[in-house]
């Protein structure tokens, strides 16, 4: 249960940002997952209700952008979408692959009054 | 009202990482971040390689959830061992590596194996400051391990696939695991050991001391 400490990152940014806009109280919390993270959205969501208790962030929606897995191939330039359980380009082949995206992990942006 | 924020969630974890890799780097050390299920033969696979490594000088930082059974194993080799207990934490953090660094001597040091907490899916997405990532699997565990934990085994750096002596007793497909494997991380170097009989230790003992020169 690796996401209470995400949530925790995710809180413990809301509320410095909070600090610094002057803000009251944290309505929503937006966030971009990537796929390919080790990261289950429904699990983060309990997670980030539980430690945002007795916050200013108490009650607040956190809202994740799910974002999907993509790649390019080393060799040819390839874009393309893997299967989570093979990266290799179809087009040359080649198994030097770069994640493009798919590995996001960020705040984007918040709600707040 | 909105407020951009637009900030890595793994920010403060990134930042002591670097610090961490910083500390390695200036007192000439390389880490290894040793991963695997429980059971898989992290600590038995850290004992055999010490054994090996000759000259080469070695710790231990040890994670571990509640006990430090795995740390004094390897107390007994002669080796500065530090453990970390997590208190339930499913992974190990930078902060948690940086805490052990700070009770360790480390200036005569050439090599570290960090064992994480036996875990497929939650120290992944942890950098710990480590040189090198390295997974262990084994053969009990099953051949469809690298496809039903893609992550973990894309975003390592070598895998050792442990007691290998079991093979012959339990259905484990080598070509599957070798291949699925090509298909996930077509990188990462596959060490097939086992720990138990010592078999076929030498090619990933030569990979370890490859990092600790390069």
């Amino acid at each position: 249960m690796h996401e209470i400490a995400i949530a925790r990152q995710i809180l413990e940014i809301a509320l410095k940002r909070a600090e610094q806009v002057g803000a009251k109280k944290i309505l929503a919390v937006r966030a971009k997952i990537g796929e390919f993270t080790a990261v289950v959205p429904e699990s983060l969501r309990f997670c980030f209700d539980a430690v945002t208790a007795g916050t200013i962030a108490e009650g607040a929606t956190l809202d994740i952008e799910e974002i999907p897995l993509a790649a390019e191939c080393a060799v040819c330039r390839k874009p393309f979408v893997p299967d989570k359980v093979r990266f290799s380009c179809p087009e040359c082949g080649g198994r030097e692959v770069e994640i493009t995206s798919g590995r996001e992990l960020d705040v984007e942006s918040m709600e707040v009054e | 009202m909105k407020v951009p924020v637009v900030e890595r969630i793994m920010r403060a974890n990134d930042v002591l990482a670097d610090e961490v890799r910083q500390t390695l780097r200036e007192n000439g050390i390389v880490a290894l971040n040793i991963m695997g299920a429980p059971g898989s033969g992290k600590t038995s696979l850290i004992e055999q390689t010490i054994a090996r490594l000759g000259e080469t000088t070695v710790a231990v930082i040890e994670g571990d959830i509640a006990t430090t059974l795995d740390a004094d194993r390897l107390s007994k080799l002669g080796v500065q061992v530090v453990q970390i207990n997590t208190g339930g934490s499913c992974h190990l953090d930078a902060g948690m590596v940086k805490m052990a660094l700070a009770q360790m001597k480390l200036s005569t040091l050439d090599l570290l194996f960090i064992e994480n907490v036996g875990n497929l899916v939650c120290p992944a997405e942890f950098d710990i400051g480590e040189y090198k990532k390295v997974l262990v699997s084994s053969v009990p565990e099953g051949h469809d391990k690298v496809q039903k934990y893609p992550l973990m085994f894309r975003l390592v750096d070598a895998v050792v696939l442990n007691k290998t002596d079991l093979m012959q007793h339990v259905d484990f497909d080598l070509g599957v695991f070798r291949s699925s494997l090509t298909d996930i991380n077509s990188r990462a170097p596959l060490f097939e050991v086992s720990c138990k009989t010592a078999d076929n230790l030498d090619s990933w003992v030569a990979w370890v001391r490859s990092q600790v020169t390069s």
